[in-house]
């Protein structure tokens, strides 16, 4: 197996605020191999969007990476210095956002936005950037694009918009492309339209993905593999087809139980009990145990690693057999 | 920023929103603006206890005196005490400004909830309103209307009010506009009370901080005005002391005795600091967690 | 809509605002308590002179025909005779017209020049301590008189300090104008920057959070491109407005300092027809301001609608 191209290992990050730190991550671990797409799965505050920033070193003001090690392309950037990071974000790594009419340049061109990184960090002719601009405006997919990047933002819509960001993202020609809920802010037609242009993308240009989400199913159909965050920590990690067949986490489980609308039409739809925990003081031992069905003393002793249950599987859980078991006598997906 | 936000909420944190009693002393800017405001103020009041001449009695054999255990700050060109007429120059003045800052404040409210909550053609005549008067430099506006009525402080009063309601009636409105659509307001009505009891029981508390806030920070344009009247000779009248007059008396020696011009001066930028001070600190304590 | 048709809607927007104006410097006059006539003649009144200036002013008329009058001769460009130097107002303010102009122009580019790069720094900085010092500037320098700044900045490089400047005075030729307008232009824009700093720096702070800056990082440029051509031209967007609203405070500055300096502008000239009790005059540069705060305002709507494209798409 060939080096990964990006590798976190024991992630931490703290947020510095008025009556304390708060730790967002605390323990996320996962690799990229070149070409491939990895989903990362989790709710709200389960600090998937703060671990992907953490990719790129562009944590929000307060935020600081206090332990762990992120490594892209074999440097590591934890412990790089900034201009290291500015070098790697666009040509090795970019980043495309959840809202993209908060995340482009209100008042600057779309086409200008485009040729941005070829003109000033590629260091082509306005020439050759505006025609890289287009021709990558052609590939994901705008139509008539000499006329729209003369356009402003505002005045494309949704599906364009995050188009014209996927274009940026890719302007740089990076080997790793990362993705904070890219679709969550759009309509379900033009969703699927984009995760197809994803899909087609990472194909035709063999560019590794990491993509952040709370939807099961999108993460389904665009990643082979995936990790699941709770809490701030890497719960499971796996195949996506191994995992929905036979996950090792009860977190998971759950989560799989919970999904309404898959391949199987079930009799029931359950949900997890409980609310996931305050980061500021989490739960003793696995931060899962007061909503867990299989939980057992040993499971408050002490805080749980993540073990690796399989090749390329890991779990943080003491009794993973339990979850396995479960989806076996009951499966989440069809022909499983 | 979203994204901090966002991570901290859903982390769960819950936010306790301390009450201003509490934290009023642990806020530095607020401490230091009314420590400062404090001491003039005291200063102010404390006038006769503080001074051994009057502000007004000259003494013709010792003018343009340097400082002096008998002057601490020296006298005038008529031999006034400078000390004495500045403690007795904030008297005046500072007394004016506050005075001037209720009037523009007090109408401004009302036609700012007035016109936020009924909208209309209050709405539109307030606004109409408002664009004219916005149309003069302020002072321009101020200095012509003391001129046409005379000068003297009830002319300060009259003129600053006509042009002050503005700001007023501009912050009320917007916060009226917001807060008609919240749920207390929308209970309110449902539950039959009358226009002017939501209006003046229930919007007025929630909406008036944000005014009272730009109160202070209007007190100091309002000093500024007064004095600025006062060494164009249009404000409060001689023989009440006024810092602006004192300038104004002292820049006729301003090569020789620059100090009668430049400690009159320094008395405005330190009051306005302290209410400026002041301002933010409030600013702070009432902004909504 | 384009920008042509933008400020065509504008212009129709002020109309009733100009009406409003000419209404509320028409009534000044009344607002004169007891007889206006008699008051302003002052010294010089005479039962004839009151009974002249009365007609001549048609102040025994009713208010709407003496407003008509008033109305009748501003859009015919007369506003009034001078009662001191017996000329037409109109005469004397834009013969002293250009001195403000200057004045205003001037201080304009100086508290711009000073404004953008201390904001830029403190947000760059911030919370660090380039920032508290820049932030000392508004907290502090909002309460300093402009007049008094003026006599400070006068005292100190006007009469001390080898004298680099004049004390006052026009100056000639374009050279003597920039050297003798100085020190004022100086104080005019000592006296506006401090906002400027603020409202520039809460701005860029703001802008500098937003999900686009963090989008032009991850494109990897360097931090000082994300600031200037992302953050920067954002932030200009909203300051331009509020440069617009302070210009309008300025231009009232002027007045002050004209006096100060002893420039010949139109402030100075309202001052002297205060003191001479010259009501006409005052009247027609009260109104002269009214129109340029006026343009101000109508030139910042267009240069912000100029530099942000989704305005006018309201």
């Amino acid at each position: 197996m060939s080096e990964p191209l990006l590798r976190v290992r024991d992630l931490r990050v703290e947020f510095a605020l008025a009556r304390g730190t708060l730790t967002a991550v605390d323990g996320a671990s996962f690799d990229v191999h070149r070409g491939e797409a990895l989903g990362v799965v989790g709710e709200s505050g389960s600090g998937k969007t703060i671990a992907l920033r953490s990719i790129v070193g562009l944590l929000p003001r307060g935020a600081k990476i206090t332990g762990g090690t992120v490594e892209v392309d074999g440097v590591d950037v934890t412990a790089a210095g900034e201009d290291r990071r500015r070098e790697l974000r666009g040509t090795t790594v970019s980043m495309i956002f959840q809202e993209p009419m908060t995340a482009l340049n209100p008042v600057m061109r779309v086409g200008d936005q485009i040729a941005e990184e070829p003109l000033v960090r590629l260091g082509q002719s306005r020439r050759a950037a505006k025609a890289d601009a287009l021709e990558l405006m052609r590939l994901v997919g705008i139509p008539d694009p000499v006329r729209r990047a003369e356009h402003y933002p505002h005045e494309l819509s949704g599906g364009m918009r995050q188009r014209v960001m996927i274009a940026i993202a890719l302007s740089g020609s990076p080997k790793l492309i990362l993705c904070d809920e890219p679709t969550t802010a759009l309509d379900v037609t033009i969703q699927d339209q984009i995760l197809k242009l994803l899909q087609r993308l990472q194909r035709e240009l063999d560019v590794a993905l990491v993509f952040v989400s709370h939807d099961l199913a999108v993460i389904a159909q665009t990643c082979r593999r995936l990790a699941v965050m709770y809490a701030g920590q890497v719960v499971e990690t796996g195949e996506v087809e191994t995992v929905f067949r036979e996950p090792r986490h009860p977190y998971t489980l759950g989560l799989l139980r919970s999904v309404p609308d898959f391949d199987v039409v079930r009799e029931r739809l359950a949900s997890i009990p409980g609310a996931p925990p305050d980061l500021a003081s989490p739960p003793q031992g696995c931060r899962f145990h007061p909503r867990c069905a299989f939980v057992q003393d040993d499971c408050l002793a002490s805080a749980i690693p993540l073990l690796e249950v399989g090749p390329g599987r890991a779990a943080r859980c003491l009794h993973h057999d339990q979850a396995a078991a479960d989806a076996r006598r009951e499966p989440v997906v069809a022909g499983a | 920023m979203a994204v901090a936000a966002e991570a901290v909420v859903e982390a769960q944190i819950v936010e306790h929103r301390r009450g201003f009693a509490r934290r009023w002393y642990r806020t530095p800017s607020f401490v230091a603006g009314a420590s400062i405001l404090g001491l003039i103020v005291l200063a102010a009041l404390a006038a006769p206890l503080i001074t051994n001449h009057g502000p007004t009695s000259q003494d013709l054999l010792n003018t343009l005196q340097g400082p002096s255990s008998k002057h601490w700050l020296g006298t005038d060109d008529l031999g006034r005490d400078v000390w004495s007429r500045l403690v007795y120059g904030a008297r005046t003045d500072l007394k004016v400004a506050f005075l001037a800052v209720l009037f523009p404040f007090s109408i401004g409210t009302v036609i700012g909830l007035l016109s936020g909550y009924y909208g209309g053609w209050v709405d539109t005549i307030t606004n109409w309103l408002v664009n004219i008067v916005v149309a003069f430099p302020f002072y321009v506006l101020i200095i012509a209307l003391v001129f046409a009525l005379g000068p003297g402080t009830s002319s300060i009063y009259i003129a600053i009010t006509i042009v002050g309601w503005v700001s007023y009636a501009r912050i009320i409105r917007g916060e009226v506009l917001i807060a008609k659509r919240r749920d207390y307001v929308l209970a309110a009505k449902s539950g039959g009370l009358s226009d002017a009891r939501i209006l003046f029981r229930h919007l007025l508390p929630n909406v008036v901080t944000q005014a009272i806030v730009f109160a202070c920070s209007d007190i100091v344009l309002d000093i500024l005005a007064i004095i600025t009247l006062g060494y164009l000779g249009l404000g409060v009248q001689p023989p009440t002391p006024d810092w602006g007059r004192m300038i104004a008396d002292g820049q006729t020696f301003l090569t020789t005795h620059w100090e009668l011009s430049t400690i009159p001066g320094i008395a405005v930028v330190i009051t306005a600091l302290g209410l400026s001070l002041l301002a933010d600190g409030l600013a702070d304590l009432l902004r909504p967690e | 809509m384009t920008l042509g048709v933008y400020v065509l809607r504008r212009l129709l927007q002020l109309v009733p605002i100009a009406l409003g104006v000419t209404v509320l410097v028409f009534f000044l006059i009344h607002l004169v308590p007891g007889d206006p006539a008699r008051t302003i003649l002052g010294n010089q009144a005479t039962p004839q002179r009151i009974a002249l200036l009365r007609h001549s002013w048609g102040l025994d008329r009713p208010l709407y025909v003496q407003y008509g009058k008033f109305m009748d001769r501003v859009v015919h460009g007369n506003v009034g005779d001078s009662l001191f130097y017996g000329v037409s107002a109109g005469h004397l303010v834009l013969q002293r017209l250009p001195v403000t102009l200057w004045l205003i122009g001037f201080g304009t580019l100086l508290s711009i020049l000073l404004a953008v790069p201390l904001a830029a720094i403190a947000a760059r900085n911030r919370d660090r301590v380039p920032d508290h010092l820049v932030r000392v500037v508004p907290l502090v320098g909002l309460g300093f008189p402009p007049f008094w700044l003026g006599i400070i900045l006068l005292l100190v490089f006007g009469l001390h300090l080898g004298r680099p400047f004049p004390v006052g005075g026009y100056g000639s030729g374009f050279v003597g104008h920039l050297h003798s307008m100085f020190l004022p232009a100086l104080t005019v824009a000592f006296a506006i920057t401090p906002i400027l700093i603020r409202s520039l720096r809460a701005s860029l702070l703001e802008v500098l959070e937003s999900e686009y800056v963090t989008t032009a990082r991850s494109k990897g440029l360097s931090e000082r491109r994300v600031l200037m051509r992302h953050a920067l031209r954002n932030a200009v967007v909203s300051t331009v407005t509020v440069l617009g609203v302070n210009i309008g405070y300025l231009v009232g500055g002027t007045l002050v300092i004209e006096q100060v300096y002893s420039l010949p502008g139109i402030g100075q000239l309202m001052i002297n027809s205060i003191n001479q009790r010259d009501f006409p005059v005052v009247q027609a540069v009260t109104l002269v301001f009214a129109v340029m705060v006026v343009i101000v305002y109508l030139l910042s709507d267009v240069v912000h609608a100029l530099l942000d494209p989704r305005v006018r798409f309201d």
